[in-house]
């Protein structure tokens, strides 16, 4: 049954963990603004699809 | 085909005919940002949302402060050689293709690296080289593409602000204890004897105490400070039996463990905690883009055009303004201090300082005021007095602008939790001394349980959630309030006063009347079009009212500044203006703003400008006067009394010619008799009184670009509804008191289970959780049925 402290140091490893990112994120300001992200999330393909728009077109010319 | 709207900005194309790549354009400014994003492929801008755009305006000499460098190294929050960093704040910012645009600012110009978008607050962060590009040139290509940045005196210190983030910190911590100790106390839940639990409880048991020490000593560091401040100044605060019960549960636990007796209550502590603090956060919910502490800075420039003994211009800042200088104000440019014209047409808008909107000329040798807006062309002025000293500013000088009204104002909850502390104690002290006749080795055991068990974290999370709640409602019904405390004090006033100008009427909005002889047709085609030329604000209302006629080209026209105009057709002439202009001399005595017209020199009549009162305002006064003393106190002349007197209830109070200072000191004289006033206004010249008021409402018709220090702000639009504001706000209150009700039976159950000294953890880590969590369902509940009802 000893293994129970094997057990419980791993999982407070990987909550201490957790825990560790929760802080830097906080840190790096992520939690300051929580709306803009969730838009900008959407603009990546936009972006893409310009610049492969581009690229046909001077191979075009 | 019906009715073409700018391919930009949405507005009516219809007349306007300028088309470019089969889209029409409503101007030529808006055709010009579509070929900029159209030649840089940003043309998904109009993917995103239809319309988006904004008309860019035209900003000739406006950022010219920009080349000082004194004033851009204010405005940087990084600087180093190759790296320049900014955060503007832009008003505009209102959809996603504003954000898409504002993230792609690199294709526009290769100087700028990066920029980052916080829509909440409508800022950009642009990160630039400032090598071969200025801030300047940033500022005039955010413009030239309609997103003209907001800069004011107010971004004179940044980069220096440090973001609060506390509480997600604690709220986190106390998170990530509640969560872990829950999982290490379960297996003693459930087994409360036997081999193993003898074995592994004390590794357990240990784990906990490590656990909760954060939570005690920094997660609810602030209920002991205020529960130590309440203390000292004699009051029983609501933090004071938190605090009590958190030291409690925190001492009784430890010994528990150290002596080996039991688990201890480290769930339930840590559980409380995050409990609280999760009400905290929800109540903290502010609004990002808005702003109640602005100050007379949030709207004054950093920069103005001081002309030299030389005659050469110079960019300085406004703090560097001395008396005696020479100062240049370009056309639609704030008057930042109190001063002398000397040259120009000055054409001033005090509409910012007083919420008039009629516009003031003034001849040289006038003194202008700080706060005034120059409509007309460049003036030059001699300074009278630093921008600290001036008339407007001298008004943030008044002590009401230092004190905190939060401060000054005991709350539902501290005032209930008096009574609360004093019970609990007597109860705890008779159930101890009855056990310590019985049985006196439970005595302490009961005492401690009491003290646990009737920590009030219900009775303390009743009014956050439903305060919290209501301000997100009200937010999206457009009424702003600052903070819960706002929503508290609304439910209590008995008194409220309304300004006139901007508040009651609508700024942008005024009804004409005609009297007077009738005009002919020729005379009418006339007056349009001597209109037609006119600039003067006046003239531009009367012409928009006009129907429409063929215009004629004048064959002679004059302005005559301060007077009126002169034009000639043929052999008609027309003359427009004062009353002595127009050669008209029987003046009768009247108040309001009018406009006088004479034809061949002959007095045809006047037109007369009435301030259109706000949609709903007689049907909002006559609720409201049944349960609420109402007055109104305006700056302007007495000249709409008659009209005011009809329109509203018997009752109101009128008064007129009412400076900043007056108001304040009205309304401190009522708070002294005992009234708790509303105040409700709009311009600078409220502040005071808004300030001075248990609650300041600021009326607004752009929420996002002016209103005074304030504890709430209206948008304009929703101004009938007021009466169904201060009505959910009541409402709100006996909500809150029925949670209150609630969390008491909740702890007379717990109380059975103290008292009789059986306490066990798992009672204490069911019931504390399960009152909170059912206070705050029905709490929720309540407010978002009180919602709908407004809506």
């Amino acid at each position: 049954m000893s293994v129970i402290y094997i057990l419980l140091a791993v999982s407070i490893l990987v909550a201490v963990a957790f825990f560790v990112v929760f802080v830097i994120a906080v840190k790096r300001g992520q939690f300051d603004d929580s709306y803009t992200p969730s838009v900008r999330m959407l603009f990546e393909d936009e972006l893409i699809k310009d610049k492969t728009n581009k690229t046909i077109l001077t191979k075009k010319e | 085909m019906g009715a073409k709207t700018c391919f930009h900005c949405g507005l009516d194309a219809t007349s306007s005919e300028i088309r470019y790549d089969d889209k029409s354009f409503c101007c030529n400014g808006c055709k010009t940002v579509y070929e900029i994003f159209s030649a840089n492929d940003l043309t998904c801008y109009y993917d995103l949302q239809d319309a988006p755009g904004a008309t860019p305006k035209e900003i000739e000499g406006k950022y010219n402060f920009l080349d000082n460098a004194k004033i851009v190294e204010n405005l940087l929050e990084f600087n180093d050689d190759n790296t320049q960093i900014v955060t503007l704040y832009i008003p505009h910012i209102h959809c996603s293709s504003c954000i898409w645009i504002l993230e792609n600012l690199n294709k526009l110009n290769s100087s700028i690296s990066s920029s980052i978008v916080n829509f909440g607050k409508k800022t950009v962060r642009v990160n630039y080289n400032a090598e071969n590009f200025s801030l300047k040139q940033l500022v005039r290509l955010l413009s030239s593409i309609g997103y003209e940045p907001f800069i004011s005196l107010d971004d004179y210190s940044v980069g220096k602000k440090n973001v609060d983030r506390s509480l997600i910190y604690k709220l986190g911590i106390a998170g990530f204890a509640f969560g872990n100790i829950m999982f290490l106390s379960f297996p003693e839940y459930f087994q409360v004897s036997g081999f193993w639990i003898e074995q592994y409880a004390p590794v357990f048991r240990w784990l906990m105490f490590t656990f909760s020490i954060p939570v005690v000593f920094y997660c609810s560091l602030d209920y002991f400070i205020s529960a130590y401040k309440g203390l000292k100044s004699k009051l029983l605060n609501i933090d004071v039996p938190i605090a009590l019960g958190i030291t409690v549960l925190f001492l009784r636990s430890t010994a528990e463990i150290v002596f080996d007796i039991g688990t201890g209550f480290f769930d339930s502590l840590s559980g409380l905690v995050f409990f609280l603090l999760l009400g905290k956060f929800f109540q903290q919910k502010t609004y990002n883009f808005l702003s109640f502490e602005r100050d007379y800075k949030s709207y004054f420039p950093i920069g103005i055009t001081k002309i030299d003994s030389k005659g050469k211009e110079e960019a300085i800042q406004v703090y560097d303004i001395k008396k005696g200088d020479r100062l240049l104000i370009r056309n639609e440019e704030l008057i930042p201090v109190d001063c002398i014209l000397i040259k120009g047409n000055a054409r001033i808008d005090y509409s910012f300082v007083t919420g008039e909107s009629d516009v003031v000329s003034k001849q040289s040798g006038d003194k202008l005021f700080a706060g005034g807006k120059q409509q007309d062309g460049s003036i030059e002025v001699d300074v009278l007095k630093t921008v600290e000293q001036s008339y407007l500013t001298q008004l943030w000088s008044n002590d009401v602008f230092n004190k905190n009204k939060e401060d000054s104002f005991t709350n539902l909850t501290n005032s209930i939790s008096k009574q609360f502390t004093v019970a609990v104690l007597s109860i705890a002290i008779i159930a101890t001394s009855y056990w310590l006749i019985v049985d006196d080795s439970k005595a302490l055991n009961v005492f401690t349980a009491v003290l646990i068990i009737a920590c009030p974290c219900a009775i303390a999370l009743a009014a956050p959630f439903t305060f919290g709640n209501l301000l997100r409602i009200f937010g999206n019904l457009k009424f702003y309030a600052k903070n819960a405390t706002v929503i508290e004090q609304l439910a209590a006033i008995d008194t409220i006063i309304f300004d006139k100008t901007g508040t009651i009427t609508a700024n942008k909005e005024t009804s004409i009347a005609y009297e007077g002889s009738e005009l002919s047709e020729a005379e009418e085609v006339l007056l349009k079009s001597s209109l037609r030329n006119s600039n003067h604000p006046l003239s531009r209302l009367l012409y928009e009212l006009l129907e429409d006629n063929d215009i004629l080209t004048l064959d002679d026209y004059k302005e005559h500044i301060g007077k009126g105009i002169a034009a000639k057709h043929d052999t008609n002439s027309i003359k427009i203006g004062s009353a002595p202009f127009v050669g008209y001399t029987s003046e009768t005595a009247t108040l309001n703003t009018a406009v006088h017209v004479s034809t061949n020199n002959k007095y045809k009549g006047k037109f007369t400008f009435y301030n259109k009162y706000r949609k709903g305002i007689s049907k909002l006064f006559k609720r409201l006067k049944k349960e609420y003393d109402l007055v109104i106190l305006s700056g302007d002349n007495a000249g709409e009394k008659e009209n005011l007197t009809k329109l509203l209830p018997a009752k109101t109070k009128l008064f007129f010619n009412q400076k900043p200072e007056d108001k304040l000191e009205y309304i401190k004289h009522h708070q002294n008799s005992g009234a708790k006033v509303l105040m409700i206004g709009d311009g600078l010249n409220d502040a005071g009184a808004l300030a001075q008021s248990d609650v300041g409402i600021a009326i607004s018709e752009d929420v996002n670009v002016f209103s005074p220090a304030c504890d709430a702000i209206l948008d304009a639009t929703k101004f009938n509804q007021l009466y169904n504001f201060i009505r959910a706000s009541k409402s709100a209150i006996s909500i809150i008191k029925w949670s209150f009700v609630l969390s008491f039976i909740y702890n007379t159950i717990g109380l059975y289970f103290a008292v009789t000294g059986q306490l066990a953890p798992v009672v204490a880590a069911i019931l504390m959780p399960l009152s909170s969590i059912s206070i705050v369902a029905f709490t929720t509940v309540c407010t978002n049925v009180l919602g709908r009802k407004l809506r």
